[in-house]
């Protein structure tokens, strides 16, 4: 262990900057202020995502409220475990189960949206596409050999991966340059465009449930500040008055 | 009647605690130099901080809770659940940032116009213990979150006790309280933070103020507002009544008392403040990942390193020198040394002209490449670390410590100008 720890820090300086290399992601137009966008990814999410993936630090009851959404469709639509509406969203799969189903545990997603960004989860759940080597036959270009399966498949059907060819110093290097659909989803590209951006706008909502009524009270309080710096301004100018 | 019984209550305080006495001696009778300029806001504003990071602390510990199992969701459950919760914590976690802010202009002002020059540099001293205790108290501090980033971060740190020999391993076992980080060192240094460095802090910045209070500010002029008694035509004497402890001894000059004039320039400076602080509070409160990392979102996890460690922003130019030192225990000792060296400034400068605007070129030039130095090596240490970066840093280290070395040769024999004989509004 003793040994570990020196090698780790011994290598600290040139390793800690290792960076995890460079994926272009698509812009996240999500809209906190959009309810109904809100609902429908809340919808999504429990329906596809919460089996594996806690959200254990918000509760139910505070989606319901904050999302519009009438306690009893809240209890009745959305809450699929016998939990109460006021308790934290933890689903009811083991870690130990998820670690012998998947290679890892699924991560708590409450605050996922700010871990990694709204943009990288819009691109990360459009870049699954087809790969027999993969144990769920399916990998990713944003987040490579991820353990997770394309659970929205239904929704998306399953891409393949375009590849280009390129030989450098003799060796080829073969890159995906576009995913391509299989059209067996229920949706359209646009339509899955859209009910993944409704997801994310959850998300990101999840991660921080108070962002839009700290920026419209921010409003006031700036306004008041600026206020209190002009009087306290004048009242600076007339004391100092018998100063000059 | 009313007027009968407030004078009757003071008088029967008085006659008990010297209240009027100090409120006359440090605030309504005490000589202010008048031509204080913008870069005298600092020292009200870091008292503000202080304050605010105090009486956001004790709210926070009410809900926090200090076990490597509870705390990443205890902070959740404040930015959640609590009432007003988020405003607490963002106000605690973007003060600290702005405590840094406040402290470097403010140590800056001291250097710019020699405010650690004699008869000041106890004043100095107490200040860069408040400046060391700061950063103990911030590190800590940025454990508590228990994240990815306060994990590896408190790591990378605490591993570098380890670098000292023969007693190094013994020592980073001692602050840890276990052979890596762990609950245990989240207890202590829960304890540390909440308790032990803001009793110091407060202590510190109470001997800073009695310090500064007995010798007098300095002022962006350098010269002294209090001259020998009887050299002063009384038509150049201060209008303004002082007190007797400062009036009796001196004559003085171009001073004003700090109650009122200062009381409400400051104001109007921690209303100006507000406006920034408030504007990270409510619409950046994550400082575009540098108040609060990305990382730090993610339950610490001892099995899994970030792929980019870096420390908050105001550790940033200390790091820099560290990494820019290929050997590590060298790298530790200039580490130190660029910290240790500053408590040296009073000695290391032997000019007798405290203010730049009276020195030479030499200096004006030699503070411009420190601050530069400073500035490229914080943003240095928070980028990560390539070959061309860390020969950058390494000029970078050169600068910082080439600023002490030329500043103590130079400053014995320095050319000076003519120092004015009242203070100038510029």
């Amino acid at each position: 262990m003793k040994k570990l720890m020196i090698a780790l820090v011994a290598l600290l300086p040139t390793l800690v900057f290792a960076s995890a290399g460079n994926v272009h992601l698509d812009k996240a137009q999500y809209d906190l202020s959009d309810k109904e966008s809100l609902q429908r990814g809340a919808k999504l999410f429990m329906n596809y995502c919460f089996a594996c993936h806690s959200t254990g630090y918000q509760r139910y009851q505070r989606i319901a409220n904050d999302l519009d959404i009438p306690e009893n469709l809240m209890k009745e639509n959305l809450i699929f475990t016998d939990s109460k509406i006021g308790e934290l969203m933890v689903n009811s799969m083991d870690k130990k189960e998820g670690v012998k189903w998947f290679g890892n545990a699924p991560p708590d997603l409450t605050l996922e949206a700010r871990l990694r960004g709204a943009d990288w989860i819009y691109t990360y759940l459009r870049s699954f596409y087809k790969d027999e080597t993969r144990p769920f036959s399916v990998n990713n270009t944003v987040f490579p050999d991820v353990a997770m399966p394309h659970v929205l498949e239904e929704l998306q059907g399953i891409p393949t991966a375009i590849y280009e060819t390129t030989v450098v110093d003799g060796v080829e290097h073969k890159k995906i340059v576009a995913l391509q659909s299989n059209e067996q989803g229920e949706m359209s590209s646009d339509e899955y465009d859209n009910a993944v951006l409704d997801l994310v706008n959850f998300l990101v909502y999840a991660g921080e449930p108070n962002k839009l009524e700290r920026e419209s009270l921010g409003v006031w309080v700036i306004g008041f500040l600026i206020i209190l710096f002009i009087l306290s301004y004048l009242l600076k100018k007339e004391y100092w008055r018998d100063v000059h | 009647m009313l007027k009968k019984l407030v004078t009757g209550t003071v008088d029967w305080i008085d006659a008990r605690i010297p209240m009027t006495e100090t409120w006359n001696k440090h605030l309504a009778q005490y000589p202010t130099p008048v031509n204080f300029n913008f870069w005298y806001f600092f020292g009200s504003l870091a008292m503000l901080i202080l304050v605010n990071q105090i009486l956001t602390g004790i709210w926070l510990t009410m809900h926090y809770n200090p076990s490597a199992e509870g705390a990443f969701a205890s902070i959740e459950y404040i930015m959640r659940d609590v009432p007003y919760g988020w405003l607490l914590r963002y106000m605690h976690s973007t003060g600290a940032s702005a405590f840094f802010v406040v402290i470097y202009l403010h140590m800056f002002r001291g250097l710019i116009y020699g405010s650690y020059q004699k008869p000041r540099e106890l004043i100095w001293i107490f200040g860069m213990f408040i400046f060391l205790a700061l950063m103990a108290e911030a590190f800590m501090g940025y454990l508590l979150p228990w994240g990815q980033m306060s994990f590896w971060g408190a790591q990378v740190i605490i591993s570098l006790f380890g670098a000292i020999p023969f007693v190094g391993d013994d020592l980073t076992l001692w602050i840890r309280g276990d052979y890596v980080i762990s609950g245990a060192t989240l207890n202590r240094f829960f304890a540390l933070h909440v308790i032990a460095l803001p009793l110091a802090l407060v202590v510190l910045v109470f001997l800073h103020i009695v310090a500064l209070h007995e010798v007098g500010s300095n002022n962006p002029d350098g010269i002294e507002i209090k001259q020998k008694k009887g050299s002063v035509p009384s038509d150049a004497k201060s209008k303004f009544t002082f007190h007797k402890q400062y009036s009796g001894k001196k004559d003085i000059i171009d001073a004003i008392p700090f109650h009122p004039y200062f009381t409400v320039k400051d104001i109007m400076g921690v209303a100006g403040f507000l406006i920034f602080f408030c504007a990270v509070i409510f619409f950046m409160p994550e400082g575009g990942g540098y108040l609060l990392e990305a990382p730090n979102f993610e339950p610490a996890n001892g099995l899994k390193t970030p792929d980019h460690i870096a420390p908050v922003w105001y550790y940033t130019p200390f790091y820099a020198i560290l990494r820019a030192i290929p050997d590590k225990l060298i790298g530790v000792v200039f580490f130190g040394g660029s910290i240790v060296i500053l408590f040296f400034l009073p000695w290391l400068d032997r000019c007798k002209v405290k203010s730049m605007r009276y020195r030479s070129w030499k200096h004006k030039l030699n503070i411009t490449q420190f601050i530069i130095s400073f500035i490229v090596l914080g943003v240095l240490g928070a980028l990560p670390a390539t070959p061309l970066l860390t020969k950058i840093a390494q000029i970078g280290t050169i600068g910082y410590f080439g600023f002490f070395i030329a500043l103590w040769v130079y400053s014995k024999n320095e050319k000076t100008k003519p120092l004015p004989t009242r203070l100038t509004f510029k």
